[in-house]
Order: structure tokens, then C-alpha cells, then sequence
């Protein structure tokens, strides 16, 4: 991972853009999912994917750490950059590039071992603890940081899947953490929480905006104007609108935009 | 009248009772089928149900008690002290019946009238002949009081069939009267029927259950039998296994450890075989294979589960067995003399181990499918390559079912017979080299029953005794997998 981007191709010009899309296209077989999608993503910023269902919102985010790889139809063209590199050149390995933009699901999905090993799993795998104790470190921090330690720390041995919704959706964002991401992805990760917990997830992206630069797809036009600095308006495949989400949804350049505000394409 | 012929009727009767009970209904609905509580058709499927079901169950009480009340009222007509030395009541009582039979038989094809046949005394006529006339052979002479039992049999079974007959049909009418008379249009016809459905499905689990305790008691009886003649250390401690056919079974040593040792061991064999290539090609076909390959390999792997088991025996005795000697008997590939025949704990271990591939791999499939597609998500999204997936994730999480699949897979290698008996040869053998021929608990009851020893010696009857030892073992290891499976399941649920 580490040398995965060589530093003498940094490109000066995209110091502010963390993530940059050009004239990205999706086909899943003949389906056309992403139509020609280019956007630039700043670091330490939350950044909200809004559109109807359908619209083509989780395939762009699954392009940004190469998930749609794993889907036999899905073929992507167009670049991706993180940092200027292309994640899409055969130098790249997509298992390494994922560790580096950690991803969490709409729908909790801590694996069926104990909280601890949950948080470890990424770190395990990448080899990032050298021991124990640092290994015990990083789960803490990573618990902190998705603001679960104080529930968890007396029952980190318990399984994950004994968490309620938001304890597991925070628990898999721990675990996204713990593998020291530079990006995070977030597909609707509060659709299947009750309100408090969205609203404690909410406060918890919040913060990981101090660190990480963060995409959210939601689908609830509040939260996207409730957590989000940028805001990026997707209707059948098309990016149509993207600027400060003040702007978007205060006023918004595009009709197709403005409807979908106001209620008018659900 | 036959029984079919009653229930042929009850039967004609239902049907007619579910169009009269439709009819009703419809009529009560003023034709209109909104009005009713239930469809048209649980009208008469009701009054269909009331006219068949209590009838039949008249006409199978009736046939169960009528022979009991005629043998017993029969039989109180035999003097007991004219009973012969060397013969019983329950003798004399089948003759009985055969004269009835032979009776009914002249009458069927008209070699005597009715009136002959149940006035005939033996003072006048010779029975014996008259029978033998119309092709019933009687071993002995009739004595006057089996003729006038016999007569008194068929007298009461007449009149028992008749009353039969009429008691049925009337049950069936009256059903079906009752029934179609509260018959009105918020009668609820549907929960009624909902009811019955309700006792047929009860009715056919309490069969499944009550064959189960069944098979258990007869197999319970037969052991315990078979331990007043032969003591239950021996047979439990024994170390030796030589039944003595000849011999009534007195010098027999019937000990069941070497024969718990060869299954044991040869399903362990199997067992190694199996669970790693079945669970690794599950993994493949599972997690890997494209859907072109998948559509190939598993119907394939199930055509291997549908080969009939003695198929695999001969492939054992006649392929797999002749290749082990090559490379491990004398002169073969390795030069030692291990094995000294065909039949052996490997031959029958490999080839029962490809029998149980496609069992354990279709079982380990399933589970594998079923550990939820978020599972792959979340650790591919965190960057683990595929197999640190499948290791770490999909195989945990699935662990439960695999476990049960595999102990599966163990109760069918204990219970397995076919190829046993053609590749691991009969003879009962404690031995650690796996070249040996040895046989195994079911392999033995298979010749001890097939023999014609007679069913009341031990050596017969030992079977039963390896029976239920070879049930309690696969029942255990039933339990074990339930109970494994169970305990995965709360930790992770
Ligand atoms: N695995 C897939 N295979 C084929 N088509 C897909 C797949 N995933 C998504 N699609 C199609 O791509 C389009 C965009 O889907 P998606 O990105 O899931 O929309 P959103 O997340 O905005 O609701 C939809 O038309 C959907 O049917
Ligand atoms: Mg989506």
C-alpha cells in the first residue's frame, strides 16, 4: 500500500482534490449505469451522492475503490484518480487500493466473530500491528474513533452480531477505520437504523471528516444537507448537478435538480 | 359384501354428499356465493368429509374386533378336554377356519347348496372328500365339533358382514344427512375442513413416529432376547468375533469391538477422503466457478451421489482393490507386501470417500451460498483478496453447517453396507494396518441373517444386538452434530 502511489507523480495541480473522476462510464452488460461522470472530490470534506433510486449512485461509489471489480458484468471506463494516481492502471492492486478507501454497507454487516476481531480484521490482514499490544491499540482507536469504545470495551470478546443496528453500523465503520484509510464510502448507512442511531452515525461522520475525506450516498435529502459540505445530484446515470450542498439545495441551476428538492422525482 | 365394495360405496356416497352439500349452500346463499361464510366447494368438501371419514373409520374397527368376538365365541364351543395330546386350542381353531374357508369355497363355485353346507354333519357326510372335491386339502379328518364350529363360524361372520355393511353405509347416510341439514349460509364450512386437513397431517406424522418407536421396540425385544443366551459383557468387552453356526451357537465368540473397530476405522478413512475434497470443490463451485462451469460441475457431482452403492462396490472390488495390491502387495510398485489382497480397510475407506464427495460438497454448497452476499462485501471491502475471505469469513460463518454436513457424512460411512461387504472383505480383524481386510457392524448382520441359521439362536440373533449398538452410535453422533450446530448458531446469532 504504502508504495502504491509514487510520490514523484503527485501532481501539484490536484493539491485540493483528494478524488478525481473523468468522463467515467459504467456498463453492467448492455445496461449503461454511468454516463460519462467527472468530479472532483476535496479531502477533509463530506461529500453527499443524492438522486432517485436507481440513479447510479452506489455503482459510482463501488468505482471509487474498484468493489464493481468483483461483479462479473460491471465493466468501468473513464479514470479514477486518488491522490493523481490512477486506480484503474494494471500497476494497482484493487485489494490494496480497499484498504486504503475503507467502505461501509447499508445494511450492517459486522462478520460473526467477536467485536475485537471484527475491528482487527483489516489489520490482521494488511499486517499493520506489530504485536499484540499494537494490535490491541489500533482496535482501540479505531473504537474510539467510530465512538463505540464506551459501549464495547467491557464485551469486546462478545460477537459483533449481538450489537444493536447502530452499535453494528459503527462497529463496521471502526473496522473500515482500523486499516487506516485515506477515504471512506458510505452507502446509506443509515437506512436501516431508527433515528437516534442515524442521528449518532450522523455525529460520527461529522468528526471523520477531520481525518479522512468522506463520500456518503443517501437517499434522505436531510441528512445529505444535514452532513455534507459538497453534494453531487445523480439522475439516470448522469451527474447533474454538483457544487456546495448550501448552494444545491438553496438554489439549485438545474430544473432536474430543483424538482428532485422539491419532491417532484422521487 | 367385500370391503371394497363398502368403501367403493362410502366413497360414491361422499361424492354425491359434496354436491348435495354445495347445492345446499348455494341454495341457502340464494344462489349467490358472496352470501356464504365459505366458498361453495367447503360445503361440499364438509359434507364429503363427514359422509367418507367416520364410515371408514367404522368399517376399520369393525374389521379389527369382528374376528376377535367370532374366535372367541367360537372357541368357547370346543370342549376343552377334547383336546388332543400334542395339540392346542389355537390348532384346533385354524382348522376351524379352514373348514369355514373350505365351506364357503364349495358354496362359491356351487359344489354345494347353502342350506348343505350349513346343516352337513360329519354322522353323514364325509367333509374331508366333499373339500377335497373343490380343491381344499385338509390334513385330517373333520370331527363333528370342528364341523359345527366351523359352521357356527360362518354363520356369525355372515351375519357380522352383513351388519357390517349396513352399519357403515348407515354411518355414511347419517353423516352426510347431519351434516347437509346445518348446512346454512353462515355455517363455517372452511374452518371445518381447515380442521380435518389439520388431523391428516397429524395422522400421517404420528404414522412416521409411530414406525420409528416401533422399529426401536422390536430392535429393544429382539436384544434383549438375544442377551438371556448370550451374556452382554462378552458381547460389549469381547475381543473376538467367531460365531459358530453349527454348534447352536454355544461356542460362538460374538464380541463386537473388532467389528466396531473395522467401521470405525474405514469411515475414518472415508471421512479423510471426502471432507477435504468435497468442501474444497464446494468452496470452488461455490465462490470461483463461473456460472458456465457451475452449470457443468454440479449436476455432474449429483449424478455421482445417485450411483447406487453396490455400483461403488464393484468398483472397489474390481478396480480400486487389484490397484492397492499393485503398488502395496507383494511385488508391486513399492516392493512391500503390506496388503495380500484385494479387499481391504483402504479399498473400502477410498472408494465409500468417493461415494461421500458430492454428499458433503452439495451440503457444504448450500451453506456456503447461504452466508450472506454483505459477508463477501465487507471483507472484500476491506481489502482482503478473495481467499482470505473464504478462510476467514465465508468457511467461519458457515463452520456450523459444515461441521453437520461432515457428521452427516460420518453416520452414512457407519451405516454404509454395500461396499463393505465387496471391499473390505468378512473377516472380523483388530489390526492397525489399513491394508488389512476387516468388516464392519453392518457387513456382519448382513451374513449373520443371511445364513440359515435359525432366529432363535444367538448367532442370529446378535444381529439385533449390533443393531442397536450401530444405532445408539449414529444416534449420538446425531445428537453431537445438533448440538455443535446449536452452539455455533448462539454465538453467532
Ligand atoms: N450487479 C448489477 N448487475 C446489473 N445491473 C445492476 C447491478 N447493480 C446495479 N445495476 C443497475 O445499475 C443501475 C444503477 O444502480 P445503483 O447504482 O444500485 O443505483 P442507486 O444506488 O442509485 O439506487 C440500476 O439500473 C441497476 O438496475
Ligand atoms: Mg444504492
Amino acid at each position: 500500500m504504502k508504495d502504491m502511489i509514487p510520490v514523484d507523480r503527485k501532481m501539484s495541480t490536484m493539491q485540493d482534490s483528494k478524488i478525481s473522476a473523468r468522463g467515467v462510464q459504467v456498463y453492467y452488460g448492455e445496461t449503461h449505469a454511468i454516463k460519462d461522470v467527472s468530479v472532483e472530490i476535496a479531502d477533509n470534506t463530506v461529500t453527499a451522492f443524492i438522486g432517485p433510486s436507481g440513479c447510479g449512485k452506489s455503482t459510482f461509489l463501488r468505482c471509487i475503490n474498484r468493489m464493481n471489480d468483483t461483479i462479473d458484468t460491471a465493466r468501468v471506463m473513464g479514470d479514477i484518480l486518488i491522490d493523481g494516481e490512477d486506480i484503474y492502471d494494471p500497476r494497482v492492486d484493487p485489494v490494496q487500493l480497499r484498504a486504503k478507501v475503507g467502505m461501509v454497507f447499508q445494511k450492517p454487516n459486522p462478520f460473526p466473530k467477536s467485536i475485537y476481531d471484527n475491528v482487527a480484521y483489516g489489520p490482521k490482514i494488511h499486517g499493520l500491528a506489530r504485536n499484540k499490544a499494537d494490535l490491541d491499540e489500533i482496535v482501540e482507536k479505531s473504537l474510539r474513533k467510530a465512538a463505540l469504545w464506551e459501549e464495547a470495551k467491557d464485551r469486546l470478546d462478545k460477537p459483533g452480531t449481538g450489537l444493536s443496528g447502530g452499535q453494528q453500523q459503527r462497529l463496521c465503520i471502526a473496522r473500515a477505520i482500523a486499516t487506516a484509510p485515506e477515504v471512506l464510502l458510505m452507502d446509506e448507512p443509515c437506512s436501516a437504523l431508527d433515528p437516534i442511531a442515524t442521528a449518532q452515525v450522523e455525529e460520527l461522520i461529522d468528526e471523520l471528516r477531520q481525518s479522512y475525506s468522506v463520500v456518503i450516498v443517501t437517499h434522505s435529502m436531510q441528512q445529505a444537507a444535514r452532513v455534507s459540505q459538497k453534494t453531487a445530484f445523480f439522475h439516470l446515470g448522469n451527474l447533474v448537478e454538483y457544487d456546495d450542498t448550501d448552494k444545491i439545495f438553496t438554489n439549485p441551476q438545474d430544473p432536474r435538480t430543483e424538482s428532485y428538492i422539491s419532491g417532484r422525482i422521487g | 359384501m367385500s370391503n371394497t365394495l363398502i368403501l367403493l360405496i362410502v366413497l360414491v356416497i361422499g361424492v354425491l354428499g359434496f354436491f348435495a352439500g354445495r347445492a345446499r349452500a348455494m341454495a341457502a346463499a340464494g344462489g349467490d356465493r358472496r352470501n356464504l361464510h365459505s366458498l361453495p366447494n367447503y360445503y361440499g368438501a364438509n359434507t364429503a368429509l363427514n359422509a367418507i371419514v367416520p364410515a371408514g373409520i367404522a368399517l376399520a374397527v369393525w374389521l379389527i374386533v369382528q374376528p376377535f368376538v367370532i374366535n372367541n365365541t367360537v372357541s368357547g364351543m370346543i370342549d376343552q378336554e377334547a383336546i388332543a395330546e400334542g395339540s392346542s386350542l389355537g390348532l384346533i381353531m385354524s382348522d376351524v377356519r379352514r373348514v369355514a374357508e373350505g365351506l364357503d369355497v364349495a358354496v362359491a363355485e356351487g359344489a354345494m347348496t347353502e342350506e348343505t353346507a350349513a346343516d352337513m354333519r360329519t354322522e353323514f357326510t364325509d367333509v374331508r372328500e366333499r373339500l377335497a372335491e373343490v380343491g381344499v386339502a385338509l390334513g385330517s379328518g373333520v370331527t363333528s365339533e370342528t364341523l359345527q364350529a366351523a359352521q357356527r363360524y360362518r354363520e356369525m361372520a355372515w351375519t357380522g358382514n352383513w351388519l357390517k355393511t349396513l352399519v357403515v353405509i348407515a354411518i355414511s347416510i347419517g353423516g352426510l344427512a347431519l351434516t347437509w341439514r346445518l348446512i346454512t349460509r353462515d355455517y363455517r364450512a372452511r374452518n371445518v375442513v381447515e380442521k380435518g386437513v389439520l388431523s391428516v397431517l397429524i395422522l400421517a406424522a404420528s404414522i412416521a413416529i409411530l414406525t420409528t418407536v416401533g422399529i426401536v421396540f422390536s430392535l429393544i425385544f429382539n436384544t434383549y432376547e438375544f442377551f438371556k443366551l448370550y451374556p452382554a459383557a462378552d458381547f460389549f468387552f469381547g475381543l473376538n468375533w467367531s460365531p459358530s453356526f453349527s454348534g447352536r451357537g454355544q461356542s460362538s465368540q460374538l464380541g463386537i469391538l473388532p467389528l466396531l473397530w473395522g467401521t470405525l476405522y474405514i469411515s475414518l478413512i472415508a471421512l479423510l477422503v471426502a471432507v477435504p475434497i468435497g468442501l474444497f470443490s464446494a468452496i470452488y463451485l461455490s465462490e470461483y466457478a463461473s456460472k458456465s462451469v457451475r452449470a457443468i460441475a454440479k449436476p455432474m457431482l449429483e449424478v455421482l451421489a445417485g450411483i447406487p452403492t453396490i455400483v461403488y462396490g464393484l468398483f472397489a472390488l474390481l478396480t480400486v482393490g487389484p490397484l492397492l495390491v499393485g503398488v502395496f502387495g507383494e511385488g508391486g510398485a513399492l516392493g512391500v507386501t503390506w496388503m495380500s489382497g484385494g479387499t481391504a480397510v483402504m479399498t473400502a475407506g477410498l472408494v465409500m470417500g468417493m461415494m461421500l464427495i458430492p454428499f458433503v460438497s452439495s451440503l457444504s454448497d448450500d451453506i456456503i451460498n447461504a452466508v450472506p452476499q454483505a459477508m463477501r462485501d465487507g471483507s472484500l471491502g476491506l481489502g482482503a483478496t478473495h481467499s482470505e475471505t473464504v478462510r476467514k469469513v465465508i468457511l467461519p460463518a458457515a463452520l456450523p453447517g459444515i461441521v453437520g454436513a461432515i457428521l452427516l457424512a460420518a453416520s452414512r460411512a457407519i451405516g454404509e453396507t454395500m461396499i463393505v461387504v465387496l471391499g473390505a472383505g468378512a473377516a472380523a480383524r483388530l489390526s492397525l494396518n489399513p491394508f488389512d481386510a476387516m468388516t464392519t457392524v453392518t457387513a456382519k448382520i448382513v451374513s449373520q441373517l443371511t445364513g440359515d441359521s435359525d432366529f432363535s439362536s444367538p448367532v442370529a440373533l446378535v444381529a439385533f444386538a449390533l443393531g442397536i449398538s450401530l444405532f445408539v452410535v449414529t444416534l449420538g453422533l446425531n445428537i453431537f452434530a445438533l448440538y455443535i450446530v446449536r452452539k455455533y448458531r448462539e454465538q453467532y446469532e
